[in-house]
């Protein structure tokens, strides 16, 4: 049975690919009970690299070990990962394009307690930017392990935004996955939005509160938010009358602008964003009170499709 | 001791690659003469003495590795990989040009390139990786590091060096080029690391020295420091900025200068001088 926990759903999977593959070590920061790397620790202690708190040398250590044939799994909290070591993941893994995994954990606001500095939420615009850099943006545990069974063989570095948090499952168990794939979860016409990570759930709510108002909603979980899936997304928005995003990230260069730039040059409905304005996280007691905080409801998801289908009468 | 007639085959072999490197460079064209001039005699006898490095076999997973942390001194290793014949003589002419495979800064589209390297400070954590991965795989392979005095003020290198005392990594040897010179001056006023051999001991380093310009020294402290068990080894060698060109020498101008037709004359007829005088 799934847990529903990313973290435990991701280290639970490190743990599988490890016993398939002996080209799996794992790198670690320091946070490996929070990351949930200490399950691959327990496991095989001898494949396991605690770093200390110094992520940038992990991130070249990780080239030196790709460059060598292994697999290695790097950690830390998404802000870190993806921002401490910024150059090294550019220089040391992207350029030569290694098989670096970046496991970049308690990413978006997840991490609702310790406040803005460890709260990453421009870590996809950061990693999307990267030549080579594949992004993925689970939605659910069932993702996670999906996502995690094709690390093996995808051959360039990946960066994993993982929530700290349960989420409720939106995949059914065999849903096939392969990295790359937009998911329709819900088929609707009148408007598509594309969602990722914590706002997917989010986005099928919002859809059947529309639906009771008769609007028809279609809901797409973009998990790969690079190699973004360009002729899907054109697809998807084609034949509706509004587009929404919703994401647990900066509004500036997430999948909203992701979504953009994949319908420039096609002709297309009006497209409004739900997601981080420009601005740092703050502390919260609550991840669920932070989420509001910051409008990243399904209410909200619900009232920027209604406000778009209004100003398109 | 190394034998007299190894030494004199490495020093030959330095100054014919300090040649190759003017010849890269070209004229009046931007190079990194300096710093790669400096490492001349260490890659020589890496490459042509101590080094487990089969120029037909760049993905036998027991080769010793070579990075070049201070990666725009990569000139250097190129000629090395060139007298060896994995890169081809015809891309000398092509150094940082489209179409060529020499990159200014070490790449692995070009053969016998290990790592990129060249944002400074990276190369110690990529050879920590590599030489973790060996003991994995309980290869004998050797890996080799040089780094920049200058470069030394990068954090990351002393992250990687407590990385590299924290896992005993033995088969792993640093070398820092002592040039004392950086892009912008001495080293000494730009940006001061006093207690260099103390600060490595501290670090939890075997620390050796040598003049870096003395193969037979070079050949045997690169013995001295595979001998030693139990954790990593630095060999601080004191070398000279631009070594072998008059002009070049110890001045931050060529670091990355351009040479005029008539320095470039020179510098060939000197270093040309040179190997004939340690034949």
């Amino acid at each position: 049975m799934t847990s529903p926990n990313l973290r435990i759903a991701y280290g639970a999977s490190l743990v599988r690919l490890g016993k398939k593959d002996d080209r799996v070590v794992a790198l670690e920061a320091d946070l490996g009970k929070t990351t949930q790397s200490a399950m691959f620790q327990a496991e095989f202690p001898d494949r396991y690299f605690q770093m200390g708190i110094a992520e940038q040398n992990m991130a070249s250590t990780a080239a030196g070990f790709a460059l060598s044939g292994m697999i290695p799994f790097i950690h830390s909290f998404a802000v870190f990962a993806s921002g401490r070591a910024y150059d090294q993941l550019r220089n040391s893994i992207c350029i030569p394009n290694l098989p670096v995994r970046i496991c970049g954990s308690s990413a978006g606001l997840s991490d609702f307690g310790d406040g803005k500095t460890h709260q990453g939420v421009e870590d996809a615009a950061l990693m999307r930017a990267l030549p080579n850099m594949t992004v993925l943006c689970p939605a659910d545990s069932t993702e996670v392990e999906q996502m995690m069974d094709c690390m093996l063989d995808w051959p360039g570095p990946v960066y994993f935004r993982i929530n700290r948090n349960d989420l409720p499952f939106v995949y059914p168990v065999g849903e096939p996955y392969s990295i790359g794939k937009i998911t329709k979860l819900r088929d609707g016409n009148n408007v598509a939005i594309f969602g990722s990570g914590v706002m997917v759930s989010r986005a099928l709510e919002a859809a059947k509160a529309l639906e009771s108002e008769g609007i028809s909603v279609r809901v797409l979980d973009i998990s790969t938010i690079k190699p973004l899936d360009r002729e899907a997304v054109i697809n998807y928005a084609a034949g509706v009358d509004a587009i929404v995003t919703a994401e647990e990230h900066s509004i500036i260069g997430g999948i909203g602008s992701a979504v953009v730039e994949a319908l420039r040059g096609v002709s297309h409905a009006p497209v409004e964003f739900v997601g981080v304005p420009d601005s740092f996280g703050i502390s919260a007691e609550g991840y669920e009170e932070l989420l509001t905080h910051f409008k990243l409801t399904s209410d909200e998801v619900a009232n920027t499709v209604r406000t778009l289908l209004k100003g398109k009468k | 001791m190394a034998n007299p007639d190894k030494i004199q085959r490495v020093k030959k072999i330095a100054w014919d690659l300090r040649a190759d490197v003017v010849r890269m460079i070209g004229v009046g064209k931007p190079g990194h003469l300096g710093g790669s001039c400096s490492l001349a005699e260490i890659v020589a006898a890496l490459y042509f003495e101590k080094m487990h490095f089969d120029p037909k076999a760049l993905d036998d997973p027991n080769r010793d590795r070579f990075l070049v942390s201070k990666g725009h001194s990569v000139l250097i290793q190129y000629a090395a990989l060139l007298e060896l014949g994995v890169i081809p003589r015809e891309e000398m002419g092509k150094l940082k040009t489209i179409g060529g495979i020499l990159q200014g800064h070490p790449d692995l589209m070009t053969p016998g390139i290990e790592a990129v390297t060249g944002s400074l400070g990276q190369g110690l954590s990529i050879a920590n990786g590599m030489a973790l991965t060996l003991r994995l795989k309980k290869s004998p392979a050797r890996v080799y590091v040089a780094m920049g005095d200058g470069e030394l003020a990068e954090g990351q290198l002393w992250e990687a060096a407590m990385a590299s005392a924290r896992y005993k990594l033995d088969s792993l040897t640093a070398i820092v080029d002592r040039n004392r010179i950086q892009a912008t001056g001495p080293t000494k006023d730009i940006f001061d690391i006093p207690n260099l051999e103390d600060k490595w001991r501290a670090f939890g380093w075997n620390v050796l020295s040598v003049d870096g310009h003395d193969v037979g020294a070079i050949l045997d402290v690169l013995d001295e420091a595979a001998a030693f068990k139990g954790g990593p080894t630095v060999i601080v060698a004191e070398t000279i900025k631009g070594k072998g060109v008059s002009f070049a020498e110890n001045t931050a101008a060529f670091h990355n200068g351009a040479m005029s037709q008539e320095q470039y004359d020179k510098a060939l007829v000197e270093i040309e001088e040179s190997g004939r005088m340690a034949q």
